[in-house]
């Protein structure tokens, strides 16, 4: 069996968590399938091997600290073309979407992604997809080299967190042609709320169904002295700023109490509020992948139930 | 400039989606397809884009299917220049299917290409990156917002927490489009029975797929349910919770 590279990320000169979540989960399939569990760093992020204990070995391929779409995966490649790995493991996350096919379509390899689950199985690996905005689950065996997109939050970053001495081999990698420049890096506009200091959210999704509608959940969280958050399409619809926005691309939040107005459950929003203490969901879908993570739920509709919570709260 | 937006239909989450008998893919029988939203936010951007006078021409791109026809004649309604269907052929997964965009993309020509950034079912990867490795081309992706100036584009990308990272992008170029500027348009169905009436769509052979992902589904099942949640019967129910964890 071939080595399993991990595909590290960072952002201000941090490793971000969904490094050490697939570096656990790598050193674990490594333990069980044989090869090796790499980690490859880019920049000056070598120079923190340090807290990438749970890598057999680091290959830093150099370059900018500023991530590049072009110049990123162009190194990857590299590296993959070089080594043979037996499993990419790559973030699904916004810079892993600019690797993971970049590199696996350039080397003729598969892709899996939305990976939720993965284990070693015969001479390759069985990954589980989490698709459908989480309504199914796809098994794909994959045998031979491939590149998995691993979903954020689908293992404990607390695994992949270990203090070590791995050696750090310096590569000597592509850096494409330079028809991508980074000009930026740009801070979020200041807020008048910060939803991740929020003791109580009311949090609404796309079954709200129109702008005018968000009134009643301001309602709510009015009476409930909560902030008001949402998921993604409420934020690509204008209706309501990026700085509620609880997900993958939002914020990450964990109240001590979620409640959950007409959000589905997609795995881009459950990301961001998984930590929360209760979730309470309310929701007319008895099928709806939110009840899955949630602690209470109401297979109702939404606006006969804040309607009379009101009311009663009143 | 052109913009060229391939557009794809994904079953509609709302639908209660069951596996067929082959335990490996949806059953695709009873349930409804509609326009990848992604996509929608592609083709916005790059309307708003030739409303700005940045671009001078947009074209919406589909592979042949029930709905195909609707959806490219929805996309000249909203404001599209052009509609193109590729046809003979039945791609199988996003390989394939970039395949067939890059290769009518060779013939179309194009400055760039706006994909919806991901898809609900795309197991074999994003669509995006996926057609600019087989047409040489740069491809940023997760963007919410793109302006023109000269031979580049100048995008945002979007990563975690709200931040954002700014990269000038030499065309041709593929982007692939978490959001718009604005939120998509609506097409009035007394407009799209007009442009049914009136516009063509242009047939193109979609070629040589080549031999897709190397990786196939072994199997297919809703989640098993776990422990989930309490589930409550009424408002009364849903107050004695908010009162045992202190929020009234």
């Amino acid at each position: 069996m071939g080595d399993i590279l991990v595909i590290t990320e960072h952002l201000k000169g941090e490793f971000q968590d969904i490094t050490f979540e697939m570096l656990g989960k790598a050193k674990e399939l490594a333990g069980v399938a044989g090869g090796q569990c790499v980690a490859v760093t880019f920049g000056s992020m070598s120079g923190k091997a340090g807290e990438l204990g749970a890598a057999d070995f680091v290959i830093s391929v150099g370059g900018s600290d500023d991530f590049n779409p072009e110049s990123y995966a162009s190194a990857v490649q590299s590296v993959v073309s070089a080594k043979s790995p037996s499993l990419v493991m790559v973030g699904s996350t916004s810079m892993g979407m600019d690797i993971a096919n970049s590199v696996a379509t350039a080397l003729n390899m598969p892709t899996v992604s939305y990976c939720a689950d993965m284990s070693a199985s015969g001479s390759g690996f069985s990954v589980t997809s989490s698709m459908y905005g989480g309504k199914m689950n796809v098994v794909t065996n994959v045998d031979g080299s491939a590149v998995a997109m691993v979903l954020a939050g689908a293992f404990n970053a607390e695994t992949g967190k270990s203090a070590g001495s791995p050696s750090v081999e310096d590569f000597s990698a592509e850096s494409g042609d330079g028809k991508i420049r980074f000009k930026q890096l740009i801070e979020p506009e200041a807020a008048d709320v910060d939803i991740t200091q929020s003791d109580i959210l009311v949090a609404v999704g796309r079954g709200i169904g129109s702008k005018d509608d968000i009134e009643l959940a301001e309602e709510l969280a009015e009476v409930l002295d909560a902030d008001l958050a949402c998921s993604r399409p409420l934020v690509d619809a204008g209706w309501m700023s990026k700085a509620h926005q609880v997900g993958k691309s939002g914020m990450k939040v964990k109240p001590k109490v979620y409640i959950a107005l007409g959000i589905s459950g997609a795995p881009e929003h459950i990301e961001g509020m998984k930590s929360s203490s209760t979730i309470i969901a309310i929701n007319s879908d008895k099928n709806a992948p939110i009840f899955d993570v949630a602690h209470y739920g109401m297979a109702e509709d939404l606006f006969d139930v804040v309607e009379e919570l009101v009311e009663e709260l009143e | 400039m052109k913009i060229v937006v391939p557009l794809n239909q994904v079953p509609d989450l709302v639908e209660d989606l069951e596996v067929d008998a082959s335990g490996k893919a949806l059953d695709t029988e009873d349930i409804k397809f509609k326009l990848n939203e992604f996509d929608d936010h592609a083709l916005e951007e790059a309307i708003l884009l030739k409303e700005s006078g940045a671009a001078d021409e947009v074209v919406a791109m589909a592979v042949e299917s029930d709905g195909a026809d609707k959806m490219l004649f929805t996309a000249i309604a909203k404001g599209a220049d052009k509609a193109v269907k590729l046809t003979g052929g039945n791609p199988g997964d996003s390989h394939q299917l970039g395949k067939a965009f890059a290769n009518a993309l060779g013939s179309e020509g194009f400055d760039m290409v706006f994909t919806g950034v991901q898809s609900v079912d795309d197991r074999d990867g994003q669509l995006g990156p996926i057609v600019a490795s087989y047409l040489g081309a740069p491809c940023v992706s997760v963007v919410s917002g793109v302006s023109v100036s000269g031979g580049s584009a100048v995008v945002h990308k979007e990563y975690s927490g709200g931040m954002m990272g700014e990269f000038e992008v030499d065309m041709p170029a593929v982007l692939g489009i978490q959001a718009a500027k604005q939120a998509p348009r609506y097409a009035p169905v007394s407009k799209i029975r007009q442009v049914q009436e009136t516009a063509s769509i242009e047939e193109v052979s979609m070629g040589d797929l080549g031999s897709g992902s190397g990786s196939s589904v072994a199997s297919m099942a809703p989640p098993a349910k776990g422990s989930g949640a309490e589930m409550l019967d009424d408002v009364e129910d849903l107050i004695e919770v908010l009162k045992d964890k202190g929020v009234i």
